[in-house]
């Protein structure tokens, strides 16, 4: 009999492998609007995660409250759809007890850097083998688009009605000031390079971050003017400059653009191996 | 706009059940029209222009012969709504 590794690889191709992960007595379609970038994104993860062989139950999902934390609810690992911000320290729990299983976080740009901005840079400091995914749409979706840490200046939102006067967090930079080792930066324009990104996250051993940059167009859209999910998806592919290219230019040049790319793949010690090895020397383990 | 244009428009759209000739093997694509809330995500990027919408804004597929099979169409779909005969 095939092993489950074995008939995922053999179905790698197919285009409707997204169709076997997903909750079978879930209700589809699912609660996002129309072209919200959130479905785009567990597309991706769920080409990657089937890419790699590994089974059902060897991946745990863990999401905090938002749109974008919505998404272990439909797809069929065990997860754990935890409170506002907390994702992080839950999912620590899970990888410290269980260091065999693969703890994915699906969390928000509000979810991980506003309520839970402490649980994150600490996560990253910690380099603990979990990759996070932060779907950035650069607002508050669910509540009805308040702004967020990475809401930029000067933009709209319902709580910035004349322009943002703060200035923003860059989630990628932050994981990676932060101790991150594995840090990329994605937008669902760029598919194909998000799931190669999912897969390089996955595979790395320590904290990985993908920040998968997607369009609210319910909210931040709108009230920016940005027009519909078509004609955010083709300003992402116009504002996106790759990381190699990057490297080259002048911040000025690179004022509101996107770079994308892997920023950032370091080894580090990882969180959960040194702490095994403090136990096993204190238990006289060789 | 006045309605008979706004309706002349909408008359002119292909129907929702496009006429598939099925001599030629089955269409490159399904399209999952439970699924599919009208983005016009795939319509718009797919290279070939393969599909039109219906009056709901759902994508029909117009031009099956010029599918590629590119996956642009499928990966991009938030609803997983689209899925390849082919691949
Ligand atoms: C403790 C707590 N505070 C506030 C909220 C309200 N709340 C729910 S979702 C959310 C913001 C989510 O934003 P984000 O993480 O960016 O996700 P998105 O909806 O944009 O995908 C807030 C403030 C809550 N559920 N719990
Ligand atoms: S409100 Fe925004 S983030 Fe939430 S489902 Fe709609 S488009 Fe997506
Ligand atoms: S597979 Fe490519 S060519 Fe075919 S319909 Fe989809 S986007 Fe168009
Ligand atoms: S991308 Fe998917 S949901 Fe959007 S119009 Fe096409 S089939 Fe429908």
């Amino acid at each position: 009999m095939a092993t489950v590794k074995e008939t995922n690889q053999a179905e790698k191709q197919k285009s409707d492998v997204m169709l076997q992960y997903l909750r079978p007595k879930k209700k589809f379609p699912s609660v996002w609007c129309a072209g919200c970038g959130n479905g785009t994104v567990m597309g991706a993860i769920i080409r990657a995660i089937d890419k790699l062989g590994y089974s059902k139950d060897e991946v745990v999902m863990v999401s905090g409250i938002g749109c974008s934390s919505r998404m272990p609810v439909y797809l069929d690992f065990s997860s754990l759809h935890t409170t506002h911000g907390r994702a992080l320290p839950y999912a620590t729990g899970v990888k410290f007890a269980k260091p065999h299983l693969k703890v994915i976080v699906i969390t928000g740009d509000g979810d991980a850097l506003a309520i839970g901005g402490n649980h994150f840079i600490h996560a990253c400091r910690r380099n603990i083998d979990i990759t996070a995914i932060l779907i950035n749409n650069y607002i508050y979706g669910m509540t009805g688009g308040q702004g967020s840490p990475t809401t930029p200046s000067k933009a709209f939102s319902t709580t910035t009605p004349y322009g943002n006067v703060e200035k923003h967090f860059n989630p990628s930079e932050l994981a990676m000031a932060a101790g991150a080792t594995f840090v990329g930066r994605t937008t669902v324009y760029h598919v194909p390079q998000m799931e190669k990104m999912i897969t390089q996250a996955l595979e790395h051993k320590g904290f990985s971050l993908v920040e998968a940059v997607s369009n609210c167009h319910t909210y931040f859209g709108r009230l920016n003017r940005q027009g519909d999910p078509v004609a955010m998806l083709k300003m992402f592919k116009d504002l996106a400059v790759p990381a190699a290219r990057a490297k080259n230019m002048t911040p000025e040049e690179l004022e509101g653009k996107l770079v994308t790319g892997v920023l950032q793949d370091i080894e580090k010690t990882e969180f959960c191996d040194e702490y095994q090895k403090v136990v096993d020397a204190h238990r006289g383990v060789k | 706009m006045s309605d008979s244009e706004a309706a002349g428009k909408t008359d002119s759209k292909p129907a929702r059940k496009a006429k598939y000739d099925y001599s030629s093997g089955p269409p490159p694509l399904n399209i999952n029209l439970k699924w599919c809330k009208a983005c016009n995500i795939c319509i718009a990027l797919c290279p070939q222009q393969v599909f039109e919408p219906d009056r709901d804004g759902k994508p029909v597929i117009a031009r099956p012969d010029d599918c590629t099979q590119c996956t642009i169409c499928w990966v991009h779909c938030p609803d997983f709504a689209i899925t390849s005969n082919y691949k």
